[in-house]
């Protein structure tokens, strides 16, 4: 047996949250006194793609094949888990970004196997196959069970740490038979921000909500993110009001963040808000009423008006960054 | 067209979750359940696509008979009939069998399911349901639009969108943004009494995960306060002290 993580790129590069991935997948190959096989699809340069080997990975298993050059679901689902038959893995690894959340759903039923989605720890030693996963979004945590012989994993990103062992990976051309039924969906166009940092992902956070008064206001909290390379979020009503765009909504029915920053700005802190981000390592809330339940989950604060307060922030980062 | 919604009972946005019997089991006491709030846009979308004649609308859950009071919102919204499949969603795989089972023996164009259910979070039913049925799946859906035997869905990604088209049938799972919130009205509310709500006993199927416990995060220390006018102070601590940047 082995383990496989799917290491995901994005434009031919490999994310923090990758090294994470396979760090953890290291990790539980190690419990299992086993080694761990890492599977990239898409074009990635052939060091990078031994430079795996760095976070634990053996051997990395490299799919060029023309027709997977942009992301196909069903297809891309089907390689990883004829790679995991080859392999012997049992135990598969995914990153839950976007991708990973498609994909984890339909490796678990090629391979039988449970799927532990979003998961935050390490599988417990013991006899049962256990582990700690996000739920009730962010409400609470659950430990589940997988009961399977195979099992999938995907790992929330920033819930674990990046551990360099060190070591190359050997890599390997892999080729699997694709079907023709898995390429139904023709992509058209793909739209991206690129000068953005991606907010699922992001190790800072600067989020704003009605306390900001206006879309017009978002120049000073785009600015701070900027300085400061973090992405902007906000608050539902924010997006609801059409301020900002769906994409940036944190909260129970938005997307649900663990940066190692989360700076509120002018958002109270609503249950449903605070479900998104409880995740969070350091959290930091700007609001002028002292009574914001924000304030009730927050590591620092400051209780002032965000349009003095802001501003201020911005000028002690650029002096911080030119000391 | 045909299309079926998964529907699942969460509870409300605003619940204080906790649990009980050992942190064993979520404590449903005084909890107001609703319709999950992205199987509800789901379900929006595809009564929009079904209007004037051009569709059908059928919801399924799985759950027991307290689920009802949601199928029938759904119904009220304006899904044409529903299915109960009679049993407790234990888990992902169970409940995306259950669905699949039911949708290959009444082909749907298609299955739309909410981007996730808010209460486990787990996005899976409808890559799952994909799965089963040999179809594609795409999530996360935040437009679609139908033309012909084939769609075309604007797919969330890190930093930007996918535009893809699919022929049909597929799975999407949506978000907002892929149709106007309905309210019910009256009409609907009254005319949902009396919809077919059909139930289904499930089929046999493995499960292969258990739920063995919660815990809530745990609470962090008291705040610490730094004044309005020496804001410089937050960034000296964050730096020196927090270690963020």
């Amino acid at each position: 047996m082995s383990v496989l993580i799917y290491a995901e790129n994005a434009d031919g590069k490999f994310k923090k949250s990758i090294f994470e991935a396979v760090s953890y997948a290291k990790a539980i190959a190690d419990q299992h006194n086993t080694n761990l096989v890492a599977i990239s699809i898409g074009n990635v340069a052939t060091d990078q793609l031994a430079a795996l080997g760095k976070y634990g990975a053996a051997k990395v298993l490299n799919v060029t094949n023309d027709k997977l050059k942009t992301f196909v679901n069903q297809a891309y689902a089907s390689v990883i888990a004829e790679a995991a038959k080859k392999e012997g893995a049992n135990i598969v690894v995914l990153s839950n970004s976007f991708s990973g959340k498609g994909l984890a759903p339909r490796i678990g039923v090629k391979l039988g196997a449970g799927v532990a989605d979003g998961a935050v720890s390490l599988p417990e030693a013991g006899a049962k196959f256990t582990l700690k996963k996000t739920a009730f979004s962010g409400k609470a945590f659950a430990t589940v069970e997988l009961t399977s012989e195979n099992k999938v994993i995907s790992l929330t990103p920033n819930s674990y740490k990046v551990v360099e062992t060190g070591g190359t990976a050997a890599v390997e051309e892999f080729n699997s038979e694709l079907k023709d039924s898995d390429f139904k969906t023709i992509i058209k166009e793909i739209v991206k921000a690129t000068d953005k940092v991606s907010l699922p992902d992001a190790e800072l956070v600067v989020s704003a909500g009605r306390g900001l008064k206006g879309p017009e206001n978002w120049g000073m909290i785009e600015e701070l993110a900027d300085l400061l390379g973090a992405a902007t979020a906000c608050s539902k009503p924010v997006s609801d009001a059409g301020w900002r765009p769906h994409s940036e909504h944190v909260g129970q029915t938005g997307i649900a963040v663990s940066p190692n920053l989360y700076l509120a700005i002018g958002i109270s802190g609503a249950i449903q808000h605070l479900a998104g981000i409880s995740s969070s390592k350091v959290i930091v809330v700007i609001n002028k009423d002292p009574e914001a339940p924000f304030f009730k989950v927050a590591d620092y604060g400051i209780v002032g008006d965000a349009f003095e307060v802001v501003p201020k922030l911005i000028e002690a980062v650029k002096q911080l960054k030119a000391s | 067209m045909k299309i079926l919604v998964c529907i699942s009972n969460v509870p409300d946005t605003t619940t204080k979750i906790t649990f009980t019997d050992n942190n064993t089991q979520f404590n449903t006491a005084g909890v107001q359940f609703i319709l999950n709030p992205y199987d509800e846009i789901a379900l929006a979308r595809a009564v929009e696509l079904a209007e004037g004649g051009k569709g059908t609308v059928t919801v399924i859950n799985v759950g027991e008979v307290n689920t009802e009071p949601t199928i029938r919102k759904a119904l009220a919204i304006g899904a044409d009939d529903a299915v109960r499949i009679n049993a407790k969603p234990h888990d992902a795989y169970f409940v995306a069998y259950q669905v699949a089972e039911y949708a290959k023996a009444n082909a749907f164009d298609l299955i739309l399911t909410g981007r996730e259910s808010i209460d486990y979070n787990g996005a899976k039913v409808a890559g799952m349901v994909g799965e089963f049925l040999d179809i594609p799946s795409v999530s996360i859906i935040k437009k679609l639009d139908v033309d012909g035997n084939s769609a075309t869905v604007e797919r969330e990604i890190e930093g930007g969108k996918e535009v893809i088209t699919i022929p049909f049938p597929f799975v999407a799972g949506t978000a907002e943004g892929v149709a106007e919130w309905k309210i019910p009205n009256m009409r609907g509310i009254m005319s949902a009494r009396t919809k077919p709500l059909n139930v289904v006993e499930p089929k046999e199927v493995k499960t292969l995960s258990e739920i063995i416990s919660y815990e809530t995060p745990a609470p962090r220390g008291q705040v610490k306060l730094v004044p309005a006018d020496d804001a410089a102070k937050l960034i000296d601590l964050l730096h020196n002290e927090a270690r963020v940047f």
